[in-house]
C-alpha cells in the first residue's frame, strides 16, 4: 500500500445518511474474483437508469464533480455488509477520502487497509463543509499527518485513532509486518492454548456419509 | 477493582501483542465462504503463503448458491466460478469444505455453531458482517473484509482496535407471539443503524437468560444492523448444553475442562461498561419495517409514519425517500398493506426453532394465491431435522416452496431474486434498497409474522391466528 500523507482535490457533497454498502456496490457485482474495475458499478442502482443511461439527477453524473476525489457524506456511511468491494469500488472510481459524521466499523477498517482515508467530523462541521461543496466545486485538502482539513482559507481539525493514522502514513502491509515482527509471539500464544478449545479432529467425509 | 464483562475476558485471553491502541488478537476459528474469499486466497498465493492453520478454518458455500435442485449444475457462470475457486483453494490449503452437495452445507453462521466448530469463549472471524451471530454461544465474532480474511489465513490473528462496551439489559417478558426478532428490530428502531457503532454489545437480563440459544442467535445476529462491532451473551448452562455432543466440540476429559473454563467467562456482577441501556419489552408487539433500513420500523398495529414527524432534516429526507421507494403513503395502516412474496430464511431466522414457529401458524392453512412464498432452511441439517418433524409437508401442503439451504433472498445473489416492484416480507436482516432484486420492496419481520402474511396476502398480527401443532409423530 502507498503511504498517504495528504489528499487534495474536488469535494463531492453526498446527500444522505446511512448509506449502506449494498448501495455503494450491489451484491451482483460481488461475483468477481478480481478487485479492479468495480468503479464502473459504484452506486450502480442510483447512478444509472433502468435502461443503463446515467441518471441525470444523481450527483456522480453532474459534470461539475466529474473529477471529485473526496466524498462528503453524512452519518453512518458504509454500514451493513462487510464487502470490501465497497471500498474497492470507491477507490477504483477515484475517491481517495471520505468525510462523514460516522462510518460503519467494518467499512472503516476495510478503507484503512486500502489507503482510503476516512475523516470523522461532527454533524455541524460536516454540514459546513457539505454546504461549501454544494454551491460550487470545492478544492479541499485532507492532511493525514496534521489531522487537518482545509479549504478556501478555512481549517478544521479532526481526530483519527493512532493505529489507523499510522497505517495510512506508513503504508505498512499488515501481513508482511505481522509475519516479520510477531511470528514468534503468535507461536508462543499458540503453544499456551489449551487443547480443550479445539476443535476436535473430525473425519468430515465420514460425518457427511452419516448424514446422507 | 471492578469485575470484567464476558467480552473483556475473552478479549484479554486472546491478546497476542499490542501496539498502543491496536491489539493483535488471536483468531480461534475462521469461517470462509465463496464470495468474499477468492481474492484473499489469490493474494495469499501471490505472497507464496498457504493457510497457517487449516485445522482452525472451515469453508462452506452459501452466499450465491441456488436453493433449487442440487443434482443440477449451477446455471450462473460467475457463481459456479466462485464456488469452483473455493474448491480449488480449499483443496490446495487442505481446508474442510462443506460443498454444494454436502448434507452439512448451509449458511456460514448456522453451520459453525451447529457442528460445534464454534464454541463458547472462542474468537471467530468471517468475511461476513453477521459473524456476530456466534455471540449467542458466548463466542466473540468479528465480521471482516477480504484484506482481513487474508490476514487471518496468513497469521491466524487480526489487528483490532478495542471496541467500547455496551450492556443492553432486556427487562420484562415477551407476550405470546412476540419474538427476539421483534425485540431486536425495536431496539434498532430506538438507537438507529449507527447506534452501536464502535461497541461490543452484550445482551443481558432475565429475558435473555430465558431465551434459547437459537433465539439468542437472532439477537446477536442483528447487532450488526445497529452498527455494533460484535454482539455477545455470557455463556451459561444453555450454551454449554447446545454444544454438547456436536462433532467438533471437545469430548471426555477435554469436555470437562472446557466446561470449567466456560463457567469462568460469565460477566461479573460488578463488570463496568462504557454504556448501559435498559429496554423494557413487556408491551412490545410484533414489529414490521416500513422503510429501507432496519431502524425504520413500527408495531403491527401502527400506521406508516409521516416523515414530517422527524425533526431531524436528514432523517426526514431519508424517510421521504424510503417511502417513495417502498411505494407507501404516510398514515397507511400496516395491516392494509398487501404483499406479493414471503421469504422465510437467512442466518437471522432460519434455524429449526424458527421453522417450527412458522409452521405452527401455517399448518392446515393455505398461502394466499397472490403470494409466492419460499422457505429456505439455514442449513441442510436444519432442513433434514425439519423434515423429520414433517415441517416440509406443512409448508408444501400450504403452498410454500421448500428449498435447499443458502443465503438466497437475504442478499439476492442467486436466482431467487424477485422482480422490480415486488413487496416481500422477509425474515432476514436487511431491507436496503434493491437488496432482494432491483426495485424490490422488503419488509423485515419475525418468522410467524412472515408466515401469517403469506397466508393472508397482507400483513396481519400473527397473534390473531390460532396455532396448530406440528412435529408430533411427524
Amino acid at each position: 500500500m502507498d503511504k498517504i500523507t495528504k489528499v487534495t482535490g474536488v469535494a463531492l457533497p453526498f446527500a444522505y445518511d446511512n448509506v449502506d454498502t449494498d448501495q455503494i456496490i450491489p451484491a451482483e457485482y460481488l461475483k468477481i474474483t478480481r478487485r479492479e474495475g468495480l468503479g464502473r458499478h459504484l452506486f450502480n442502482n442510483w447512478r444509472y437508469l433502468e435502461n443503463g443511461e446515467p441518471n441525470p439527477n444523481f450527483i456522480l453524473n453532474d459534470q461539475r464533480y466529474r473529477n471529485a476525489c473526496i466524498l462528503v457524506a453524512g452519518r453512518n456511511f458504509g454500514i451493513g455488509s462487510s464487502r470490501e468491494h465497497a471500498v474497492w469500488a470507491l477507490a477504483d472510481y477515484g475517491f481517495k477520502a471520505i468525510i462523514a459524521a460516522s462510518f460503519g466499523d467494518i467499512f472503516y477498517e476495510n478503507a484503512a487497509k486500502n489507503g482510503l482515508v476516512c475523516v470523522i467530523l461532527d454533524d455541524k462541521e460536516l454540514d459546513t463543509v457539505r454546504r461549501a461543496a454544494l454551491n460550487q466545486p470545492l478544492e479541499l485538502e485532507v492532511d493525514v499527518e496534521r489531522l487537518l482539513i482545509s479549504y478556501s482559507g478555512m481549517e478544521l481539525r479532526f481526530k483519527m485513532d493512532q493505529a489507523t493514522q499510522n497505517r495510512l502514513l506508513t503504508g505498512l502491509d499488515d501481513i508482511e509486518y505481522t509475519l516479520k515482527f510477531y511470528s514468534h509471539k503468535i507461536h508462543e500464544y499458540e503453544a499456551k492454548k489449551p487443547a480443550f478449545l479445539g476443535p476436535r479432529k473430525v473425519d468430515l467425509e465420514g460425518l457427511e456419509k452419516a448424514f446422507e | 477493582m471492578a469485575g470484567l464483562s464476558v467480552f473483556q475476558k475473552i478479549w484479554n485471553d486472546h491478546i497476542v501483542a499490542n501496539e498502543g491502541d491496536r491489539f493483535l488478537i488471536y483468531i480461534d476459528r475462521h469461517l470462509v465462504h465463496e464470495v468474499t474469499s477468492p481474492i484473499a486466497f489469490r493474494s495469499l498465493r501471490e505472497r507464496g503463503l498457504t493457510v497457517r492453520r487449516s485445522d482452525l478454518t472451515l469453508a462452506t458455500v452459501d452466499h450465491n448458491v441456488p436453493t433449487t435442485d442440487r443434482a443440477k449444475p449451477i446455471d450462473d457462470k460467475l457463481s459456479a466460478q466462485q464456488i469452483e475457486a473455493l474448491r480449488v483453494n480449499a483443496k490446495s490449503n487442505n481446508l474442510p469444505l462443506l460443498d454444494y452437495q454436502s448434507p452439512l452445507q448451509g449458511i456460514v453462521h448456522v453451520v459453525g455453531p451447529e457442528l460445534g466448530f464454534v464454541l463458547p469463549g472462542v474468537t471467530v472471524a468471517c468475511g461476513d458482517s453477521h459473524t456476530s451471530t456466534n455471540g449467542a454461544l458466548g463466542a466473540l465474532g468479528f465480521g471482516v473484509g477480504t484484506s482481513e480474511i487474508e490476514m487471518v489465513l496468513a497469521t491466524q490473528s487480526l489487528w483490532l482496535r478495542k471496541p467500547a462496551t455496551m450492556l443492553v439489559e432486556i427487562r420484562g417478558s415477551l407476550r405470546s407471539g412476540v419474538t427476539p426478532k421483534d425485540v431486536a428490530l425495536n431496539f434498532i428502531g430506538r438507537v438507529g443503524v449507527g447506534g452501536c457503532i464502535g461497541y461490543a454489545v452484550e445482551y443481558g437480563g432475565p429475558l435473555v437468560e430465558q431465551l434459547s440459544v437459537e433465539e439468542r442467535m437472532t439477537l446477536a445476529n442483528l447487532t450488526t444492523e445497529a452498527g455494533g462491532r460484535t454482539g455477545i451473551v455470557s455463556p451459561d448452562e444453555k450454551s454449554i448444553e447446545f454444544v454438547y455432543g456436536k462433532p467438533y466440540a471437545p469430548q471426555g476429559e477435554e469436555w470437562d475442562r472446557a466446561v470449567n473454563y466456560w463457567k469462568t467467562l460469565k460477566s461479573d456482577g460488578d463488570a463496568e461498561y462504557d454504556k448501559s441501556v435498559d429496554i423494557g419489552v413487556s408491551d412490545l408487539e410484533p414489529q414490521v419495517t416500513w422503510g429501507t433500513d432496519p431502524s425504520m420500523v413500527c408495531g403491527v398495529s401502527e400506521r406508516i409514519p409521516n416523515p414530517e414527524r422527524f425533526r431531524d432534516h436528514q432523517q426526514r429526507r431519508k424517510a421521504e425517500k424510503a417511502l417513495e421507494y417502498m411505494g407507501l403513503k404516510p398514515g397507511t395502516r400496516i395491516d392494509e398493506i398487501n404483499v406479493d412474496a414471503v421469504f422465510i430464511g437467512s442466518c437471522t431466522n432460519a434455524r429449526l426453532g424458527d421453522l417450527i414457529q412458522a409452521a405452527r401458524v401455517v399448518v392446515g392453512r393455505r398461502v394466499s394465491p397472490r403470494v409466492k412464498a419460499i422457505v429456505v432452511p439455514g442449513s441442510q441439517l436444519v432442513k433434514r431435522r425439519a423434515e423429520r418433524l414433517g415441517l416440509h409437508r406443512v409448508f408444501i401442503e400450504a403452498g410454500f416452496e421448500w428449498r435447499n439451504s443458502g443465503c438466497s433472498l437475504c442478499l439476492g445473489m442467486n436466482s431467487d431474486r424477485l422482480a422490480a416492484g415486488t413487496r416481500c416480507v422477509s425474515t432476514s436482516n436487511r431491507n436496503f434498497e434493491n437488496r432482494q432484486g432491483f426495485g424490490v420492496r422488503t419488509h423485515l419481520t419475525s418468522p410467524i409474522m412472515a408466515a401469517a402474511a403469506a397466508l393472508e396476502g397482507r400483513f396481519i398480527d400473527a397473534r390473531e391466528l390460532s396455532l396448530g401443532n406440528v412435529g408430533i409423530g411427524g
